[in-house]
């Protein structure tokens, strides 16, 4: 892989005594769709602000092409960033914020009103050029914030939180159009997110983050499949954490108390305790046959399937997604757990 | 709200209008009285108006006053501006809290004590009093007021845009000039408005503070009315009345015509 | 921002602009009153001694500091015009800030009550007297309260009374000039406290049982205690060294601080005196805004 674009690695920053980022290290690559993705105060938006310069990192190095960032203050970084609350200059019109950054730059008028037409029409803001900010929607107004960071041609664009803001069906679409609007302009997009949704459908790869410190690098699919941490199983997607112990006599086995679920690898020792992550839509339902007793607790309809509480035990209750046939509070029924799905996770020590 | 609460409500606010401008209607009228007796009304008239135009020295003091407002205005905003940006960006920087009480300490204080200080001074230094002092003593006076009010301004500022400007590739210096400045454009603008209106106004500092040759029209006023009511000064206070009515209007039209540009 | 930070030159140049005039032209001059104020007082100009020079030697200027004196302090307290004035013009003052908040709080609550898109334009309104004359709106009066001016002509042209009322330089004419003069200052605080506060309060109030005068006084008023306090401030300190309201609408036995110190300095150049008293009256002036000051710290440390 050739070098990446941009290189975090081990950057630390604190406030007090409180830690905001604990060696935290990241590579982007150019042209690469990235996601950080976390919980509120993992320092996933510290990390942002260290990235664009309006925050100084106490350790660790930053490198942008190859450049050490340390001392670059942010209106001489190539990094741009479109703000959460998008930070449109209420005082100009559409044009004048989009053209803002070039006009910093000392571009000539011509190059100007060429490269904000290129960015109008991208963004579909083409008739939008001499209106007011107060004027707009809040989905316009989103697209002129990117199409003004955009503007400036930078090597790494920054999004805080895009798509919060607004509802769910121009919140599909806009995701839509940000992944084409990244391939055309071949720039390397990083969104600083808590919304899961966001992350996995938007990005090549997410880094998840949890108390200042990096969890998981991984493309969506790995960190939905593959969590590598009890914290990324439980924050991406809905789980069942299962606890038990690990019996090897044979094959390997994950010995819990309301039965024994054969594994089909494990790298774990005999004995030892660890919790099984399972997510509720591969756990196989039935009413008869074999496999795990239990009885319908609750549910709750969602619409493309229903998700069922089951009591398996007197202390556990599985969440199980049913996606066919109707289960009624009460039915006693069969749960099948196969051996190859989920991810165990060895007990802290 | 049920009937009799919106009567009670709608007598308060008529009973307190009349209150407030009753007593200025009744001078602008008086001042088109033919009769120079209050208790007389002798038809309506011009004549007061027109021996204002004959009275030289009531003119040359509005030229005065007029002037000093201007230019102490226009000093007291920019002083103004530079404080509130201090107090307002600058964090805990030393002597902070003496700047701060310095700077608010002239809102609360007594006119009279202000003015005695500032007469002190200049005797003590030798300075001979006229329109410089006046403009001193004027700007020292509204500066309080135009630095509270734009720092009012500046704190309601959005910091994320000029993080954003800079973001874009604006110095510090830039983002504050380009995207800061016009937020608190409205402020000040109104901070002039409201220094101009103080000095024009003020008695007591300008007293102290002026020199022969230097007399302000509230001075004027003042002295006349010692003596009693005059219609000439009915005249030339329906005069002020109105003026600072069309600036009042002008400036409503202009925070209107801000507010529809979304500022 | 928490702890001290270096200022850059651009900075530092920013702050010394304003600092310089501020210190130059109001700390300074304040200074020189309180050297005056411990001066004697002498027939020459300036009417005071000593009077340092920068020419002087370290040896002189002990010899002169040597004469200063507190005998004008001394004075304010034992003279009974000083005295008197100080307890009349804290009275007046009172009484004003009083008449002030019973007129401007009915009006203030009606504006607070009046629909929505006419409340802007009320308080407008309300406040655009405040940037006519000062001066011309105490004149106004003078016309009024004469004894042949208009209320009296009126009264008596619809036989109310038969000799015209005394209204004209009294002390309640000068209470009226205050509360006509400084009632925005009071309207604006407690309109504000009133329109800021969230009528389901009042719904909550009456549906547990509260008629319209109980809402009134357990729920409005208490909670619009901020403006109340923070208006009668801005009328009470500077009603108490007004000048002009009782110099136009006062008699002679209007007692009030500011004309003293007008006449002191002016009329009897006796500057030294007017000094002490300016310097007297600024330390009686500064107690309740500290006061006001610390409550209002407090509050905001408990509301933490």
């Amino acid at each position: 892989m050739s070098a990446p674009l941009l290189s975090v690695a081990g950057v630390t920053k604190k406030y007090g005594a409180v830690v905001a980022l604990d060696g935290v290290s990241i590579d982007v690559g150019a042209g690469e769709f990235f996601a950080l993705l976390g919980p509120s105060g993992c320092g996933k938006t510290t990390l942002m602000r260290c990235i664009a310069g309006f925050e100084t990192p106490d350790g660790g190095r930053l490198t942008l092409k190859g450049e050490d960032l340390a001392g670059v203050p942010p209106y001489r970084r190539p990094v741009n960033m479109m703000f959460q609350s998008y930070a449109l200059f209420p005082h100009l019109n559409v044009f004048e914020n989009v053209a803002f950054g070039l006009r910093r730059k000392g571009e000539s008028d011509g190059a100007i009103r060429a490269r904000v037409g290129e960015l109008l029409d991208m963004t579909q803001l083409a008739p939008f050029g001499a209106r007011r900010i107060n004027e707009l929607s809040g989905g316009q107004r989103q697209r002129v914030a990117l199409a003004r960071a955009l503007a400036p041609r930078p090597a790494l664009l920054l999004l805080d939180e895009p798509l919060g803001a607004l509802d769910r069906k121009l919140r599909e679409e806009t995701q839509f159009q940000l992944k084409e609007i990244q391939r055309k302009t071949r720039t390397s997009f990083v969104i600083v997110t808590h919304d899961q949704d966001e992350a996995l459908a938007l990005a090549d790869r997410v880094a998840v983050m949890c108390a200042g410190k990096v969890e998981q690098i991984a493309p969506p699919a790995d960190i939905y499949e593959k969590p590598a941490t009890r914290f990324v199983a439980g924050f991406v997607g809905e789980t069942n954490f299962i606890d038990g112990v690990i019996a090897r006599d044979g094959g390997a086995a994950f010995v819990t108390s309301f039965g024994r679920l054969p594994r089909a690898e494990c790298a774990l020792a005999d004995g030892a305790r660890a919790t099984l992550s399972v997510r509720p839509e591969r756990i196989d339902i039935s009413r008869e046959g074999e496999g795990i007793a239990g009885r319908v607790e609750d549910f709750v309809f969602r619409g493309e399937y229903t998700l069922l509480r089951v009591r398996v035990a007197p202390d556990v209750v599985l969440r199980v997604g049913a996606y066919d046939g109707r289960f009624a509070i009460g039915d006693d029924v069969k749960l099948t757990i196969a051996p190859d799905t989920g991810v165990l996770f060895a007990e802290a020590a | 709200m049920n009937r009799s609460a919106n009567l009670a409500r709608i007598a308060t606010l008529v009973a307190g209008f009349v209150f407030l401008y009753a007593p200025i209607a009744i001078l602008a009228a008086m001042s088109f009285n033919a009769s120079r007796l209050v208790s007389v009304w002798g038809g309506f008239s011009t004549r007061w108006y027109a021996a204002l135009f004959e009275n030289e020295l009531l003119i040359a003091s509005a030229k005065i006053s007029l002037a000093a407002a201007a230019l102490s205005a226009t000093i007291a905003t920019f002083l103004g501006l530079l404080a509130a940006i201090a107090l307002a960006r600058f964090g805990a920087f030393r002597s902070r809290m003496l700047f701060f009480g310095a700077i608010h300490a002239p809102l609360v204080l007594p006119e009279v004590v202000l003015g005695l200080a500032l007469l002190s001074c200049f005797v003590a230094l030798g300075v001979g009093r006229g329109f410089a002092t006046l403009v001193i003593g004027h700007v020292t006076l509204t500066m309080c007021f135009t630095t509270v009010a734009l720092l009012s301004a500046l704190r309601g500022c959005d910091p994320t845009l000029e993080e954003a400007a800079m973001d874009l590739g604006a110095t510090p210096l830039q983002a504050f000039a380009l995207v800061a400045l016009p937020q608190i454009a409205p402020a000040a603008a109104s901070a002039f408005l409201l220094a101009f209106t103080l000095s024009l106004d003020d008695l007591v500092i300008a007293s102290f503070a002026t020199g022969p040759g230097a007399t302000t029209l509230p001075m004027r006023i003042y002295s006349q009315v010692r003596l009693g009511v005059s219609p000439q000064i009915n005249a030339i206070s329906t005069l002020l009345l109105g003026f600072v009515a069309l600036a009042l209007g002008g400036s409503a039209l202009v925070m209107q015509a801000a507010r529809r540009r979304g500022l | 921002m928490t702890g001290r930070r270096r200022l850059s030159l651009g900075e530092r140049l920013t702050l010394a602009i304003p600092y310089l005039w501020i210190a130059a032209f109001f700390l300074a001059p304040m200074l020189l009153i309180a050297k005056i104020s411990i001066s004697h007082s002498v027939l020459a100009r300036p009417p005071y001694e000593p009077r340092f020079h920068l020419s002087d030697s370290l040896a002189e200027m002990w010899v002169k500091a040597r004469t200063l004196t507190f005998e004008n302090y001394r004075a304010l307290v034992s003279d009974s015009l000083y005295f008197d004035a100080y307890v009349s013009s804290l009275w007046i003052a009172a009484v004003a800030t009083l008449a002030t908040l019973l007129v401007a709080y009915p009006f203030a609550l009606a504006m607070a009550r009046s629909p929505r898109e006419w409340r802007p334009f009320l308080i407008g309104a309300a406040a655009a007297p405040f940037w006519t004359s000062f001066l011309i709106r105490v004149y106004a009066w003078i016309a009024l309260l004469k004894d042949e001016g208009l209320i009296n002509n009126a009264l008596m042209a619809l036989g109310l009374v038969h000799a015209p009322l005394e209204m004209f330089a009294t002390t309640g004419a000068v209470i009226v000039g205050i509360v006509y003069s400084y009632l925005p200052f009071m309207l604006l605080p407690i309109y504000a406290a009133l329109e800021g506060q969230d009528p389901s309060l009042r719904e909550a109030a009456a549906d547990l049982g509260a008629s319209p005068i109980d809402v009134f006084l357990r729920v409005t008023l208490p909670l619009s205690r901020e403006g109340v306090i923070a208006g009668a401030l801005l009328v009470f300190i500077p009603a108490v060294g007004e000048f002009v309201i009782p110099d136009l609408l006062g008699g002679s036995d209007t007692l009030m601080i500011g004309r003293t110190l007008w006449n002191d300095f002016f009329a009897n150049h006796d500057w030294p005196a007017a000094s002490a008293a300016a310097i007297a009256l600024v330390s009686i002036l500064l107690v309740p805004l500290l006061l006001w000051e610390r409550a209002r710290l407090r509050e905001e440390e408990g509301r933490r």
